[in-house]
């Protein structure tokens, strides 16, 4: 057929036939494959085709053929999720109507909660709060005892199922500051500042605080409180303490109430089951500042 | 096997000996290995477009609205897919942190998709809603500043880049071409589609017409609509299309 090509025969050397390939009078020893390898092989030949007949696999003319064990992927996802739900299902039921206030008489569930709720939280709540739950600036730290909507594990719980200023859920806690610079000239403002500083207690001109106190008492007072301690029914902030959200310098105070500021809160209800909530509700109320 | 010269050896060996003709002829070669290959394509390929139980149908699904397929193409600018999958694997693990698993049909407007099986961060299909504009703003400033244990890098430079709808048309009609089904009418009003979006006190009566469940706010609070409105427009819709409490899945797809 070709130059290359020459008689098959039996090699003198090693008594193993050529393949008849010769190149430059190079001949080519016709080695079977190794046993192992081939059978191997077969192995695997057997294998699909036992495959394609147990699982899904030949495309026909609507679908594709389902193979005897009826295996789905999403029929497996549901199933595995099925399966922790109902070794969980007594816990879980039990925790979603529970009375968060009298869970800690329940030792098992109360374990049950917050081992859930920090997972829930990890999951869910870290990215704001951070994951030691000791927030950011602009997302409460959760560890302290000054509680912006309230620290009761109901209210927390609240918070946490209807979440804060969101457009999601219309339960949703909501209270807007109004932004002073279209209602205050810049002095006042200034005023304002000072007093607010004399209030937490930080270095202050005394002078300027003290006409502070006056536009504090006309505008700020129905929401912050006449001493300043802040509103829970209006979310409105405890100003007479060190514990700032967005930070309690001069400057940072005149950018809040010059701008006010609005921070969200997702409606965690829409996407967590009431057992996550419950649960994360009561990990957050045991983290330290639970009242 | 001693006695094998051509003229004893059965017809069939000598026909699989013709191979020596492929192996000698280059553009044969070609050819020929072209042809296998199409047989692969058309039995791996070819079905996934005819198969009833491939072509899912769900409901919900929009094109995306001009501040978000720009805000799309500044995530694809920046490689954000290079970190970040949107596709949630139908895995226990994945759906109890992600919520459920990603349908193909919830890709189908994507050119390109983002699936991916490599995350160094978290998977992006359902961002939407699970935070805070002013989240989003934060982080992609800085995400260290909420996220302290993140390696993400800066994304300041977005709220500084203001942006204006001039090649938006161009941006519809091209995905229009590779099969999105923007309308003409949708072309016509994408410039003030854009701008509406990002702005709570127009009239976006027809953009939320021609893209039910757009969410119109002021995303990055700060004047004029920049990469970052574009940016956080497009993270908070991820997702949120499909609603799965009247979706069933059908187990065998």
């Amino acid at each position: 057929m070709s130059d290359n090509q020459t008689e098959r025969r039996v090699d003198d050397e090693t008594g193993i036939e050529t393949t008849g390939h010769t190149w430059d009078g190079i001949e080519e020893l016709n080695n079977p494959l190794p046993r192992w390898w081939l059978w191997t092989f077969y192995a695997c030949i057997v294998w699909g085709i036992g495959y394609c007949i147990a699982y899904p696999a030949w495309p026909l003319v609507k679908g594709a053929t389902e193979g005897l064990l009826g295996y789905s992927t999403r029929g497996e996802v549901a199933a595995d999720i099925e399966m922790f739900k109902t070794r969980n299902a007594e816990l879980s039921t039990q925790l979603a109507s529970a009375d968060l206030e009298t869970l800690s008489a329940n030792d098992a569930l109360q374990r049950y909660a917050v081992s859930g709720g920090a997972a829930v939280f990890r999951t869910h709540c870290s990215q704001c709060h951070g994951s030691g739950a000791a927030g950011a600036k602009g997302y409460p730290n959760l560890l302290d005892d000054d509680w912006l909507w309230g620290g009761s594990v109901n209210e927390i719980a609240y918070s946490v199922r209807h979440g804060i200023r969101n457009e999601q859920d219309s339960d949703a806690h909501w209270s807007e500051m109004p932004a002073f610079g279209e209602i205050l000239e810049e002095a006042e403002i200034e005023t304002a500042v000072q007093y607010v500083l004399k209030i937490s207690g930080a270095d202050h001109d005394a002078g300027l605080a003290a006409q502070g106190a006056v536009v504090f008492e006309e505008q700020c007072s129905s929401c912050h409180g006449e001493d300043g301690k802040g509103m829970i029914d209006q979310g409105a902030p405890n100003l007479a303490d060190a514990i700032w959200l967005y930070g309690g310098d001069a400057e940072t105070l005149r950018e809040t109430i010059t701008y006010s500021r609005f921070g969200v809160m997702p409606a965690w209800g829409l996407r967590l089951t009431d057992t996550d909530v419950n649960a994360v509700s009561a990990y957050v109320h045991q983290l330290g500042g639970g009242q | 096997m001693t006695d094998t010269s051509q003229e004893t050896m059965p017809k069939r060996r000598r026909f699989l000996d013709k191979h020596a003709l492929l192996e000698k002829n280059a553009m044969l070669l070609l050819v020929f290995s072209f042809l296998v290959v199409t047989v692969g394509g058309i039995v791996q390929i070819a079905p996934l477009f005819y198969l009833e139980n491939t072509i899912e149908k769900v409901e919900g699904m929009r094109p995306y609205s001009p501040l978000e397929l720009t805000g799309r193409e500044i995530y694809i600018r920046e490689g954000c897919y290079v970190c970040h999958s949107q596709m949630i694997r139908p895995m226990r693990d994945e759906v109890e942190r992600y919520g459920h698993y990603s349908l193909a049909a919830e890709s189908m407007y994507d050119h390109p998709f983002q699936w991916g099986s490599k995350r160094t961060g978290p998977d992006m299909a359902r961002v939407g809603g699970r935070y805070s504009d002013a989240w989003h703003v934060d982080h992609l400033k800085d995400p260290q500043s909420v996220v302290p244990e993140s390696i993400m890098p800066k994304y300041a430079f977005l709220a500084d880049r203001l942006i204006k709808p001039e090649h938006i048309e161009d941006l519809l009609s091209a995905h229009r071409m590779v099969g999105v089904p923007y309308t003409d009418e949708m072309i016509e009003q994408a410039a003030a589609d854009f701008t509406a979006q990002a702005d709570p006190d127009s009239d976006y009566d027809g953009l939320l017409e021609r893209y039910p469940g757009a969410q119109v706010r002021n995303f990055d609070d700060a004047g004029g609509i920049s990469e970052m409105d574009a940016m956080i427009a497009y993270l908070q819709m991820l997702g949120t299309l499909v609603d799965f409490s009247t979706f069933t899945p059908d187990a065998s797809r």
